[in-house]
């Protein structure tokens, strides 16, 4: 397939999720994998080279044509989206789960030191994780996981490219900043 | 002291007993394997003074740490016999925060990613989740299509179900547990399949709070299908 380029591009344009190359093969007639990585690697260095106003992200598992972060302002002003930022104390919740799920509440808490609940309903409604389950110890406490959503916020592949947390040599760079 | 005090303070909202810990180790510059548990509690202690006279609600939280830090700190004082296999009382504490701090950072490096919806656009922003099937058309169900529904159950609840009085009563908390149960073998059920035909008068009243309940906790979205009428619940 010649044009099999410009038929993803025209795939991408239109699809409301990140499109997975399973996707894609699934509608082209019989593409090699290859081939079609190949594309979406080729289409990603095209936006690159043009420096356009958007680019392409793998994020969640698929393929998915984003605004570059440079002209967020421009775009604030044509759609005013409601106000997104997380407050550092849902980050902190938020970052416990993505690294340790599944994980139950009380487990949350440990590790923060503090009640967890308003925060916990806050990220379901915002949809960045979900309820898995209950865990089968005495009281079932419900169990916790990101969702597909939390991929697609941070702009990430799949869970294994979590950033790395920092190991805690930095608590004393962090200090010395602070005396200054 | 008195002054140094004010200074932190006033920028500084502790969220949390460990927040306040970190804070303390931070500020004296100590390595958290040779924490100076003596300084520390004590300046730990004057913090919650401080809460308290600001009146602070000082949390359960603060005072939980609070009886861990005198307790390491009698630990220590007190003569050891067994050299060998005592470890260090501090490790207690040591554990907590290095896992704190890990996820301290793990946080400040999402914060500092492209965040969709802030930095980055995707061409429809206003994306609506796709977890139903995309072949039927829907709508969301408002709290007067529920009402509606509700009634339409009373209305077929056998008459003699009406009257009947007893005391084998089921709690919200009990129905929500029995409703995630149905939800998590199959993902999603109709409205009416939660309501069986001879069930009695309280037990449906409390299904029916049960799902407003949940639907408030976010354990559920409710949808009407356009063509059948038909409202299902789904589990998120």
């Amino acid at each position: 397939m010649e044009d099999i380029k410009n038929i993803i591009e025209s795939l991408l344009l239109v699809t409301e999720e990140p499109l997975t190359i399973d996707r894609i093969k699934s509608i082209l007639i019989e593409p090699e994998r290859k081939e079609v990585q190949n594309a979406l690697t080729e289409l990603a260095a095209d936006y690159e080279a043009r420096q356009g106003g958007f680019l392409l992200r793998e994020v969640a598992g698929g393929y998915q044509i984003r605004t570059r972060p440079e002209y967020r302002e421009w775009i604030k002003r044509l759609i005013q989206p409601k106000p997104l930022r997380l407050s550092k104390a849902a980050l902190e919740t938020l970052a416990i789960i993505a690294y340790k799920q599944p994980i139950i509440r009380s487990d949350i808490e440990h590790i923060r030191g503090v009640n967890c609940g308003g925060i916990l309903r806050m990220l379901l409604e915002r949809k960045l994780i979900r309820i898995l389950g209950r865990k089968e110890i005495p009281g079932r406490p419900i169990i916790y996981a990101t969702t597909k959503q939390f991929l697609e916020t941070f702009e990430l592949k799949d869970l294994k490219d979590l950033p790395t947390p920092e190991e805690i040599a930095t608590l004393g760079d962090e200090s010395s900043e602070n005396m200054e | 002291m008195q002054e140094d005090i004010y200074k932190v303070q006033i920028d500084n909202i502790f969220e949390g007993p460990m927040d306040l810990l970190v804070h303390l180790i931070k500020k004296h510059e100590v390595d958290i394997y040779d924490i100076p548990i003596a300084l520390i509690t004590k300046q730990y202690l004057e913090y919650i003074e401080w809460m308290k006279i600001m009146n602070i609600d000082v949390a359960g939280d603060f005072i939980v740490m609070a009886s861990t830090l005198t307790k390491i700190k009698s630990r220590l004082l007190l003569p050891s016999h067994d050299e060998d296999d005592e470890e260090d009382p501090r490790l207690e504490l040591v554990k907590p925060i290095e896992e704190y701090l890990r996820m301290k950072s793990a946080a400040e490096k999402l914060a500092a990613r492209t965040f969709l919806g802030e930095d980055t656009f995707i061409r429809n922003p206003v994306k609506e989740d796709h977890l139903m099937d995309q072949g039927d058309e829907i709508i969301k169900v408002g709290l007067f299509e529920l009402i509606d529904a509700f009634q339409k159950i009373l209305e077929n609840m056998s008459p003699h179900g009406r009257v009947d009085i007893t005391a084998d009563t089921i709690s919200i908390r009990d129905k929500i547990a029995q409703i995630v149960d149905i939800f998590e073998t199959r993902g999603s059920t109709t409205f009416y399949e939660l309501f069986p035909e001879n069930a009695q008068q309280g037990e449906i009243i409390v299904t029916f709070l049960a799902i407003l309940e949940m639907v408030k906790l976010s354990l559920v979205r409710i949808v009407q299908n356009t063509r059948t009428g038909i409202i299902r619940l789904f589990y998120l």
